[in-house]
C-alpha cells in the first residue's frame, strides 16, 4: 500500500448489512488518487454497464465518501462525496471541509462505499479498523443541531463504555443528511458541522434514499505514514507560513462573505432576484455589517487549516434571536440575500441557518426558492398554489416554502425535484414555458458567479464542465483545469493550497513520481472523460444532448438591466468559440462526445465502447 | 516558569497544535496522541485541553508507582513510561481529567511543555490566532489549577459566552 493512505476502504451493503474491508491496487490509486478521481473510477467500474437505468435515488446507486492521500496531512482537510448524481445523472465530486476525513483516516479507512438501502433509518459507526450499522430512528427527521448533539453524546458514551479508563473521549467526526436529504430533495447536501455542506450533486438525497442518516468516525490511530516524514514536516509548516504571508483579507480576516457586496457592486455578477439582475450597491449588505454586529468568532477553521474562512455568526436580538451558524460565505450570502431580494444581514444569516439546519445545499436549494419567487412575481405560481404569498425579501414566505419542500407537500413536492425538473413539471402544469427562468446547467443550479458582465466567470465555463453548475470547477482550458481535479482527488482545499509546493508535498507523502505535466495531460483527462461519459449516458429520467445542453441557461443571454454593465450580456459567439476550443483541447468531437482515438490512447477502451451508442 | 495561556474564544479549532505536538513527541501526525487535544463538543466551541500545572499536582500524588514527577526546570509533569502501569488514577485525580492513556502504548500522556519551548504555541502564533501563548509565571500560583477543568465544564462556559441562552440547547 502506498504511503499517505490508511490502506483500506469500507464497503457497506445496507440491504444485506454486509460490511467488508476492501483495497484497491496501487496502480488504480496512483492513476485516480482518491476523492473525485477514484469516485469516477469506482462508479464506472461498478455501474457503467447499466448506467442509464440506475436510479440515483434507488438502492442500486452507490454513495461514496472518499478522502485522498493528502487529506488531513496537507493543510485544509476535506472529504469528497460522490455517486450517481440525482441532479445531473452523471458523476460529481462534491467536497466539504470537515473533521470527518481526519477521523476516518485515523480509524484506518480511506473512504466509505455504501450500496443498497437499509430497512429503517441507520447510521454507520466507524472506529479503529471496524464498523457497525446502528439504529438511527431516534435522529431521523432531526435538524442539524439536534443531530450533532445526539450523535456526539451517544457515540462518546458508547466508546467510553467500550474502552473506559483511557481518559476523556473526544467527539467523533460526522457527515449526515438533514430533513431535506431524508425527503430525497434533489438539492439536499451532505452536511457536516452544522454549516458545512457538500452541496453540488444532491448527495444528501442519496443518503436519504438509503435510509442512511449519518456516517460517524472516531479513530485513535495516527494519520497514515508518509514516505519522507522530514520533508513533510518542513512543508507542512512552510506551506502554512507562506499562506500567512499572503493577503489574508480573504479568506482569513473577512471570509468570503465580503463578496456579498463586492461581487454585486464591483463585478456585477451576483444573483439578484433569481438572476434578473446581477448588480446591487447595497452597502447595508456589506461585509462589516455582518462582521461587527453578528460575528462572535472571526477565525473558525477545520482540521489542519489555519485559513479560517469560516466565521461564527449569531443573532442576539430580535425575532431571530439565538440563530447561529457559520456566517454565510459569499455563495450563501448571495443566494440567501440578494437573490431572494433580502438585503438585511440578520435576515440573510437567519435564512442561511435555516437552510443549513434543514440540510439543503445553500446554493442549489435557495436557487429553487428564488425560481419559485420569480414565478410568483410573474403570476404563474399563485397564493393558491403556495398557500401563502411569496414576495421578494419575504423571510417568512421563503421559510414556509423551504419547509414545504422538505415535507414534499403540494407545490413543495414539485420544487423538491430541483429547479430544472420543477421547471419541466410546472411548464406542463401551467401550460407555459418556465424553463427560461431556471438558472442551472444540466440540472445543477449555478453558483453565485455570473458571466454577463464579463468581469467574473468565463462564457462557457459552466457549459463544458462535467460538474455542470459547480462554481469551483468551471472550465478554463484543458490543462490548468486539471489542477482543481487534482485537489478534488487528493481531497484538499483550494483556498489554502500552495501551488508551488503542491507536487513536492505529494511526492513527499506518497513517494510517487507523478508530475504536474502528466497529471494535467493524462491522468486528469481520464477523470474528466469518465465524468463526461457518465453525464452523457445519463438516465433514467433525464438525458442531455450536448449540442443543446452544453450551454448557459437562457437568463445568461438576457441583457443586464442595471449597473455599470447595463445592457451587456453573455456573447453567444464567445461561448461557441470557447466551447470549440475546449472540445478540441480535451479531445471531444464537434458534438461534444469524447473521441474514440483519444479514449483509446488514454486506455479508456471501455468508456469508448459504451459511448459508441451516442455516436450513431 | 513557562505557562501556556489558553484563550478558548480565540481557538479556531484548526488543531494544528495537535499535529505540532505529535510530530514533536511521536515523530508523526497523531492527533489522539497529542498532549494538547482540542475538543469540539458543540460546533464552534473549541477547547484546547492540556495540563494546567496545578500548584499541588494532584496527579503526581495520586500515582501509586511514582511514575509522575515534576520538572524542577519547567514545572511540567514528567511521565516515566517504564514505571507507568496504565492504571488511570492520574486521570481521575486531575480536576479536569486532562491526562489520558496513549492510544499506542497505553501509558499516561501529560504535557511536558516541550522542555519550556512548547511546539503547539508556535503554530498557533504562526496562524496569528494567539489562542495559546507562553507567559512566564510564578511557581505555586493557585490560579493555574482553576484551568484544570473538564472539557464539558469548559464547553458549557464558552458556549454560554458565545451563544447565550441558546447554549443550553446545544450541550
Amino acid at each position: 500500500m502506498p504511503r499517505g493512505y490508511a490502506g483500506k476502504f469500507l464497503d457497506v451493503d445496507l440491504s444485506s448489512e454486509k460490511i467488508e474491508d476492501i483495497a484497491f491496487d496501487d496502480e488504480i490509486l496512483k492513476n485516480y488518487v482518491g476523492g473525485r478521481g477514484l469516485a469516477a473510477k469506482i462508479l464506472w467500474d461498478r455501474l457503467s454497464e447499466e448506467w442509464e437505468t440506475v436510479d440515483p435515488l434507488g438502492p442500486e446507486n452507490i454513495f461514496l465518501a472518499l478522502t485522498g492521500p493528502l487529506t488531513a496531512i496537507y493543510p485544509g482537510a476535506r472529504v469528497c462525496i460522490s455517486g450517481k448524481s440525482p441532479q445531473c445523472n452523471g458523476i460529481i465530486g462534491s467536497t466539504t471541509s470537515s473533521e470527518f476525513p481526519s477521523e476516518l483516516k485515523c480509524a484506518g479507512y480511506d473512504g466509505v462505499i455504501v450500496t443498497g438501502k437499509a430497512e429503517s433509518p441507520v447510521y454507520i459507526l466507524i472506529t479503529d479498523d471496524k464498523a457497525e450499522i446502528k439504529d438511527a430512528k431516534h435522529i431521523w427527521s432531526k435538524e442539524a443541531l439536534e443531530t450533532i448533539r445526539i450523535l456526539n453524546k451517544e457515540v462518546r458514551e458508547t466508546l467510553e463504555k467500550r474502552t473506559p479508563n483511557v481518559g476523556k473521549w473526544k467527539e467523533p467526526g460526522l457527515i449526515y443528511c438533514g430533513p431535506a436529504g431524508e425527503s430525497r430533495v434533489r438539492t439536499a447536501a451532505v452536511m457536516t458541522k452544522v454549516s458545512h455542506a457538500a452541496g453540488y450533486g444532491g448527495y444528501g438525497a442519496v443518503m436519504g434514499s438509503k435510509n442512511l442518516k449519518a456516517i460517524v468516525a472516531k479513530g485513535r490511530k495516527p494519520l497514515p505514514d508518509v514516505v519522507s516524514s522530514g520533508a513533510v514536516k518542513l512543508l507542512w509548516r512552510e506551506v502554512d507560513r507562506r499562506f500567512s504571508q499572503r493577503d489574508r483579507t480573504w479568506p482569513s480576516a473577512w471570509g468570503t462573505g465580503y463578496g456579498g457586496y463586492e461581487v454585486g457592486a464591483r463585478s456585477s455578477s451576483e444573483p439578484v432576484r433569481n438572476w434578473q439582475e446581477e448588480w446591487h450597491d447595497e452597502k447595508s449588505f456589506g461585509g462589516p455589517k455582518f462582521d461587527f454586529r453578528y460575528w462572535v468568532k472571526r477565525y473558525w477553521s477545520d482540521f489542519n487549516c489555519s485559513g479560517s474562512c469560516m466565521k461564527l455568526a449569531i443573532i442576539k436580538t430580535g425575532p431571530y434571536k439565538g440563530t447561529f451558524t457559520d456566517n454565510p460565505d459569499y455563495e450563501l450570502e448571495a443566494y440567501l440575500g440578494p437573490n431572494l431580494g433580502i438585503f438585511d444581514p440578520g435576515e440573510c444569516i437567519y435564512m442561511s441557518a435555516l437552510i443549513d439546519y434543514l440540510g439543503f445545499s445553500g446554493i442549489n436549494g435557495p436557487n429553487t426558492l428564488a425560481f419559485a419567487a420569480e414565478l410568483y412575481q410573474r403570476g404563474i405560481l399563485t397564493k393558491d398554489d403556495l398557500g401563502f404569498e411569496l414576495k421578494w425579501g419575504d423571510v417568512e414566505g421563503f421559510e414556509a416554502l423551504a419547509r414545504k419542500i422538505v415535507r414534499r407537500e403540494g407545490i413543495g413536492d414539485v420544487l423538491a425535484e430541483g429547479t430544472y425538473r420543477a421547471a419541466l413539471k410546472i411548464s406542463k402544469m401551467k401550460k407555459v414555458d418556465v424553463t427560461k427562468y431556471a438558472v442551472h446547467v444540466k440540472g445543477v443550479e449555478i453558483g453565485a458567479h455570473g458571466t454577463r458582465s464579463g468581469q467574473d466567470y468565463r462564457p462557457a465555463g459552466y457549459a463544458c464542465s462535467p460538474q455542470c453548475g459547480d462554481h469551483t470547477s468551471g472550465v478554463y482550458d484543458a490543462y490548468q483545469d486539471m489542477g482543481m481535479v487534482f485537489l478534488d482527488s487528493a481531497v484538499i482545499c483550494s483556498f489554502v493550497v500552495d501551488w508551488q509546493y503542491l507536487w513536492d508535498y505529494y511526492r513527499a507523502v506518497t513517494g510517487w513520481d507523478t508530475t504536474e505535466e502528466e497529471w494535467n495531460r493524462v491522468l486528469g483527462h481520464r477523470i474528466i472523460h469518465i465524468q463526461r461519459a457518465a453525464l452523457l449516458l445519463g438516465g433514467p429520467d433525464i438525458k442531455w444532448d450536448p449540442t443543446v445542453h452544453d450551454d448557459n441557461p437562457p437568463r445568461y443571454y438576457e441583457p443586464l438591466p442595471s449597473g455599470p454593465y447595463k445592457d451587456k450580456t453573455t456573447d453567444r459567439k464567445a461561448v461557441e468559440e470557447m466551447k470549440k476550443q475546449y472540445y478540441e483541447a480535451i479531445g471531444w468531437d464537434e458534438r461534444g462526445i469524447p473521441k474514440s482515438e483519444v479514449l483509446k490512447k488514454l486506455g479508456l477502451e471501455d468508456v469508448d465502447r459504451l459511448l459508441d451508442k451516442l455516436r450513431l | 516558569m513557562a505557562w501556556i495561556i489558553r484563550d478558548y474564544l480565540r481557538c479556531s479549532g484548526c488543531r494544528r497544535c495537535e499535529i505540532a505536538c505529535s510530530l514533536h513527541h511521536e515523530g508523526k501526525m497523531w492527533p489522539e496522541a497529542s498532549r494538547v487535544r482540542v475538543f469540539m463538543l458543540v460546533p464552534g466551541v473549541e477547547i484546547p485541553h492540556l495540563c494546567a500545572q496545578c500548584h499541588d499536582y494532584p496527579c503526581v500524588s495520586a500515582c501509586p508507582v511514582g511514575a509522575l514527577s515534576v520538572s524542577d526546570e519547567t514545572g511540567a509533569v514528567l511521565v516515566d513510561k517504564e514505571k507507568c502501569t496504565s492504571c488511570g488514577l492520574c486521570i481521575d485525580a486531575c480536576p479536569g481529567n486532562i491526562p489520558f492513556l496513549h492510544p499506542g502504548d497505553s501509558k499516561a500522556v501529560i504535557c511536558d511543555l516541550c522542555g519550556g519551548d512548547p511546539q503547539c504555541v508556535k503554530v498557533c502564533q504562526d496562524a496569528k490566532f494567539n489562542a495559546l501563548w507562553v507567559v512566564r509565571t510564578r511557581r505555586g500560583s493557585f490560579n493555574k489549577k482553576l484551568f484544570a477543568q473538564t472539557p464539558e465544564e469548559l464547553t458549557r462556559d464558552v458556549a454560554t459566552n458565545l451563544y447565550g441562552e441558546k447554549a443550553e440547547e446545544l450541550i
